[in-house]
């Protein structure tokens, strides 16, 4: 009898230990896991039943990429009028094959949250992060590095939100590190050095001996590859490829060696202010003025936007380069974008503008044609994805990579400017056919579709 | 100015965890209640406990300590790669290396002291960061990033089919609102520890190397030894809270070793208030809010939030504040870093105190409830830095 | 040879840069004992100067791009070339010499709004709080600047008969290829003036006299009755100034941007701390020791057997100085040590 009343009371014990975790487990985990649950039946931040969407705009509103990244955040709030049916329309007027109505997103209207990248992956992710799980945006985009972009695109993918990348241009992005989630309409430095090919070819000739200075991370190294399989190509000599430390401000003591190198040419590697500080103090240096082996020592950029034009002055002009797309370009695309955002901004939107733009109306197209915002419907929309009418002539968004294939610009700094804007002249437009390259060359996997 | 006793700091504790705990609940309407900025709450804050342990009590002022953040990282982060997406190897792992890593720097800048450690410390990490973005590449991945990838071995752990791996504690998975409450938990065994060192005798003896170091060696007393304990700790704080940002996100950059990352934890500790236990955590947590919430600001929200206010008001109201968020954050960061240090000498905590001070004078004919009173008032600790 | 004359001259040029820059910290920083981190920002201000000035100079006529109807175009002339022809582009040209005139009084003035309103407070604070005020200005004012000129860098050009190179390899003969930019030997040759004149000021003035003492033990000066805190003021405004030319002149080789200051704030620490506490000496010779070292260290021979030094070079030589001279080159003993 008394061993029966020691068991239930034993048990009850038991059970009170048992009730009382739960209810402590249940307390101090809130409604947030059964969020998290209802999020995994069918996919993250689903809209439902709502009447907008939001889009997440990660732009660098600080540090050396600010004034671009605020360009960029220009557009997108144009993109975002466009799209929900405000203004002129823009691109919608001109983008084949158009599933938009000018109404927002399958009946949704499209609302926008903003982020600093500050140019850095961790910010930038927590920035990402903060719109995922706090704002619910169904789609991020932007960014001004290639480091970012690739650090913003893996978390993406992690979470299972699409990421459309805003200015990037090292062949990892849609490379080695290309991700399922993740989508690239900029051109890469593969696609600049094949585009560079054969101008550099009329321009310079055949018997040239190349002196490179590259940024000394991943997207510089990159570049230089590029650049030094299509000038070796070409029959020129590589004399040196010496790496530099990102933001030393001075480059003298990188340049000085380039002097009595014997190298005709020299490859500037650099992008923003490293960019702007090594070829305008490579122009002090004389290498413009300078006739090495009976020729005219040329400098090559090759990557610049007009940012970077209007930041190293004088020193630009006759530089040749390539760009992803220019404002100066007589396309219905480009004149309808040129013609909305500056009606709204009293200004040419830059190459990173447009990028971003597109890249936006691309996102809300591919909704619209799948008719869903569930994200591997979305992808599957977007992957193979030909248009027209953006402003790069026919574009694909290629299957295999992510990596948009269309025409390059190479231009040069213009010698007389007719504006404050008319820095860049476009020198030709390479076909797309040119620049393309076998989307196994660089490896890197998608990786699954639902996440 | 006596010895606070051991049961307050139990209360305090128990204070400290609740808080800690229930963040999801009271953060929510200021707009911080989501995983992602209350995980890094409790990292920094976690950062931020372990330099005052160092800058606190010893008064010897890091200006590298991001090398241990960014070392415990990418430790986490081959852990990961390499044995187990399980985070506890990768935990341990990261704060034995952080460790070794700061007996190494501990042993060689604890040779000089005052401006001359902080530029040893600056210069270490300096170093590492440079290398890390550059020619150790193979090691740290550069600009991008350590960060997983299929063809990893994992050599503990089932090979996966679909899609990257997370991380996880026996199967619980370490993102989200989990992964907040893993670092909670460590936050508040890290802040335990912390508080017992501040009121054991080796907390006491390295106060008294601060107050006055020279007469300490008259004394004989080696205080060499205790000094670079302190820093093996605090560095190993540090190394944890690298490695619980691989925990919470498996990516390691270089970034996070750069001067600007220590000068970061030397701002927070400050702003918070040195020398006292929970000041750091406030700074820290002040400092990444500005940063995540404030930089994310438009117009469109301005207006949504001051929308009470009348149609006249509100614009003018929206056009001045819109010019502290968004792109200006940075303004109202150093604005008000100006204005604390300006007005508030002991931090952000000074300003805790004062305000809990003025409502208990208020509130007189209650009674005093002397909980907590060690949390919110400045410690006797700060009085010793205002000399 | 010709390679490691040149890098000879890179290393000075750099050192010059380097030791204007820490020279106007060290006063601060060294000698008044105040743990400056606006003193970057002080440094771009100076740059934002001749910015300043330049865009004074060229306000323009507009004449509308009239090809261009989606957006307002311009066609800019300045209104200085309208006037005056050639004189006018003359002096647009020179915009950046004559802004150091602008620069003094304007850094000056700066310099001692600053220590008469905020700095001042400070002096017996502990350092913790004097870096939290510092870095919080230099926020401030950076994002002061970034309001106005925005993010991007501003082209400063030299006057055109220095934009170029020398050529001084033929002067000295030595080979053809030896050429070094006109503006980088005016920098060195003005770095030099003006560590020059500083020194000769704290050396063979009274004013400079009572300085000098007041360094070493304020109190003892304070107590003979000589305004000692009055000194320190127009010592912080010369320190200003000092940062402040630096950065007028770096502006041609470094087109401004509102962040320069932050990039070279940590460099110039390391600098000031090398050269040794409280010493101005030090500060000059840390400066162009570093300057010449990372130079050699850039050379792709050196590159060759140690990979990436030159990107640790500068660290690394204040790890060992520090490390085998207790107070730097020429550290005064007990100041900041503790």
């Amino acid at each position: 009898m008394s061993d029966n009343k020691s068991k239930t009371s034993e048990l009850s014990r038991r059970g009170f230990i048992k009730v009382g975790a739960a209810a402590l487990t249940a307390a101090s985990m809130p409604m947030f896991f059964v969020k998290d649950a209802w999020a995994a039946k069918d996919f993250r931040n689903n809209p439902g039943t709502a009447g907008s969407v939001k889009f997440g705009f990660n732009v660098p509103q600080s540090g050396a990429y600010a004034d671009e990244g605020a360009d960029e955040l220009r557009a997108y709030k144009l993109a975002v009028e466009h799209i929900n049916g405000v203004g002129d329309g823009g691109m919608l007027n001109t983008m084949k094959p158009l599933s938009l109505k000018g109404n927002g997103i399958l009946g949704k209207k499209v609302e926008f949250v903003t982020g600093d990248t500050q140019t850095k992956s961790d910010a930038a992710r927590a920035s990402a992060k903060r719109m995922i799980e706090k704002d619910g945006v169904i789609m991020v985009t932007g960014g001004s590095s290639s480091g970012v972009a690739v650090a913003v695109q893996g978390l993406c993918q992690e979470m299972g939100i699409i990421f459309m990348a805003g200015l990037t241009h090292s062949n990892d992005t849609t490379g080695k590190d290309k991700r399922r989630y993740g989508f690239r309409h900029f051109f890469n430095a593969y696609m600049s050095g094949a585009a560079l090919g054969p101008v550099l070819k009329k321009e310079m000739g055949t018997e040239r001996k190349a002196y490179h200075l590259t940024a000394d991370y991943t997207w510089g190294w990159t570049q230089e590859e590029s650049i030094k399989n299509t000038t070796e190509g070409l029959g020129w000599k590589t004399t040196a490829t010496v790496k530099t430390p990102v933001g030393a401000g001075d480059f003298s003591q990188y340049i000085t060696p380039v002097l009595n190198s014997g190298a005709d040419v020299l490859i500037l590697n650099h992008y923003g202010k490293d960019m702007i500080n090594s070829l305008t103090q490579a122009v002090q240096f004389g290498l413009r003025d300078k006739q090495v082996n009976g020729k005219n020592f040329e400098i090559i950029v090759p990557l610049f936007s007009r940012l970077m034009a209007q930041g190293a002055g004088e020193n630009i002009k006759g530089i040749l380069g390539t760009t992803n797309w220019n404002w100066a370009l007589e396309d219905e695309g480009s004149k309808a974008f040129v013609k909305s955002f500056g009606a709204k901004y009293g200004q040419p939107p830059s190459m990173a503008a447009h990028t971003t733009y597109v890249q936006a109306l691309l996102y809300a197209n591919a909704c619209e044609a799948a008719g869903s915002f569930y994200p591997p419907e979305v992808i599957k929309q977007l992957e193979g994805f030909k248009f027209d009418g953006m402003g790069n002539g026919p574009t694909e968004y290629r299957a295999e990579d992510h990596q948009c294939f269309k025409d390059v610009l190479v231009v040069r700094g213009n010698d007389k400017p007719t504006s404050q804007f008319d820095l860049l002249k476009v020198e030709q437009v390479v076909p797309r056919s040119q620049v393309e390259y076998d989307a196994k060359i660089f490896g890197g996997e998608l990786g699954p579709y639902e996440v | 100015m006596s010895m606070p006793s051991l049961r307050n700091d139990w209360v305090v504790m128990a204070i400290f965890a609740a808080a800690v705990l229930t963040a999801p609940i009271w953060l929510s309407p200021v707009g911080a209640g989501y995983p992602d900025l209350l995980q890094k709450f409790a990292i920094f804050g976690l950062f931020a406990i372990g330099f005052n342990i160092l800058f606190g009590l010893t008064g010897y002022l890091s200006f590298g300590h991001a090398v241990f953040l960014g070392v415990g990282s990418y430790t986490a982060v081959w852990s990961f790669k390499l044995l187990t997406m399980n985070v506890l190897p990768a935990i341990a792992l990261s704060i034995l290396v952080a460790g070794i890593f700061a007996v190494v720097i501990g042993y060689l800048s604890l040779r000089r002291s005052g401006i001359y450690f902080s530029i040893l410390t600056l210069a270490f990490a300096q170093m590492s960061y440079n290398l890390a973005y550059s020619v150790l590449t193979p090691i740290t991945n550069g600009e991008t990033g350590l960060q997983l990838t299929m063809q990893d071995a994992r050599i503990f752990d089932e090979p996966t089919t679909s899609g990257l791996p997370s991380t996880e504690l026996f199967g619980m998975s370490m993102s989200g609102y989990s992964g907040f409450y893993f670092c909670a938990v460590l936050l508040i065994i890290g802040f335990f520890i912390s508080l017992r060192i501040f009121r054991s005798p080796f907390g006491l003896k390295l106060l008294a190397i601060k107050s006055n170091q020279t007469r300490m060696r008259y004394t004989g007393f080696n205080t060499k030894p205790y000094l670079l304990a302190a820093f093996i700790i605090s560095g190993m704080y540090a190394g944890l809270a690298g490695s619980l940002m691989a925990v919470t996100d498996p990516l390691a950059g270089a970034e996070r070793m750069q001067w600007t990352a220590s000068g970061e934890v030397v701002l927070m500790t400050i702003l918070g208030g040195v020398g006292t236990l929970i000041g750091p955590l406030l700074g820290a947590g002040i400092i990444k809010y500005f940063e995540n919430i404030f930089s994310a600001l438009n117009p469109g929200e301005l207006h949504q939030i001051f929308s009470w206010l009348p149609d006249w008001l509100e614009n003018i109201v929206v056009a001045i504040s819109s010019e502290f968020v968004g792109d200006g954050w940075h303004m109202t960061l150093g604005l008000s870093f100006m204005l604390v240090v300006i007005f508030l000498p002991g931090g952000v905590i000074e300003g805790v105190g004062r305000a809990y001070t003025k409502i208990r004078t208020l509130l007189k004919s209650d009674e005093a409830n002397e909980s907590d009173e060690s949390v919110l008032e400045p410690e006797p600790v700060l009085s010793a830095e205002k000399e | 040879m010709d390679a490691i004359f040149l890098q000879i001259l890179n290393g000075l040029d750099k050192g010059g840069a380097y030791a204007l820059i820490a020279l106007g910290l060290t006063l601060v920083f060294g000698t008044l004992g105040v743990v400056n981190f606006a003193h970057g920002a002080l440094f771009m201000l100076g740059a934002f100067c001749a910015v300043t000035l330049q865009k004074i100079l060229t306000i323009s006529q507009k004449v509308r791009d009239e090809s261009i109807t989606f957006f307002e175009a311009y066609k800019e002339q300045p209104y200085l070339e309208i006037w005056f022809g050639d004189f006018g582009t003359k002096i647009i040209d020179w915009s950046v010499p004559i802004s150091i005139l602008l620069a003094i009084p304007i850094m000056l003035l700066i310099g001692l709004a600053m220590e008469r309103g905020l700095i001042r407070h400070f002096y017996k604070r502990p350092h913790a709080d004097q870096i939290l005020v510092t870095f919080g200005l230099a926020i401030v004012l950076q994002e002061i600047i970034r309001s106005f000129f925005g993010a991007n860098p501003i082209p400063t050009p030299a006057p055109d008969i220095v934009a170029g190179s020398a050529q001084i390899g033929v002067l000295l003969g030595l080979g053809e290829s030896v050429v070094y930019p006109w503006w980088r030997i005016i920098y060195l040759l003005f770095s030099g003036l003006v560590i020059f004149l500083v020194f000769a000021f704290l050396q063979f003035t009274t004013f400079g006299m009572v300085v000098r003492a007041g360094m070493h033990d304020r109190e003892t000066v304070g107590l003979l009755g000589i305004d000692v805190e009055h000194k320190f003021t127009i010592v912080f405004g010369i320190g200003a100034v000092v940062a402040g030319l630096a950065g007028v002149m770096y502006a041609p080789i470094l087109p401004p941007d509102y962040h320069m200051g932050m990039d070279f704030l940590v460099l110039s620490f390391v600098v000031v701390v090398v050269g040794g506490m409280g010493s101005l000496g030090g500060a000059v010779a840390a400066g162009f020791l570093l300057g010449l070292l990372q130079s050699f260290a850039s050379m792709n021979e050196i590159k060759a057997i140690l990979p990436g030094i030159d990107q640790i070079i500068i660290y690394l030589v204040a790890v060992v100085i520090i490390l085998v001279r207790p107070r730097g080159l020429m550290g005064r003993k007990g100041v900041m040590e503790d």
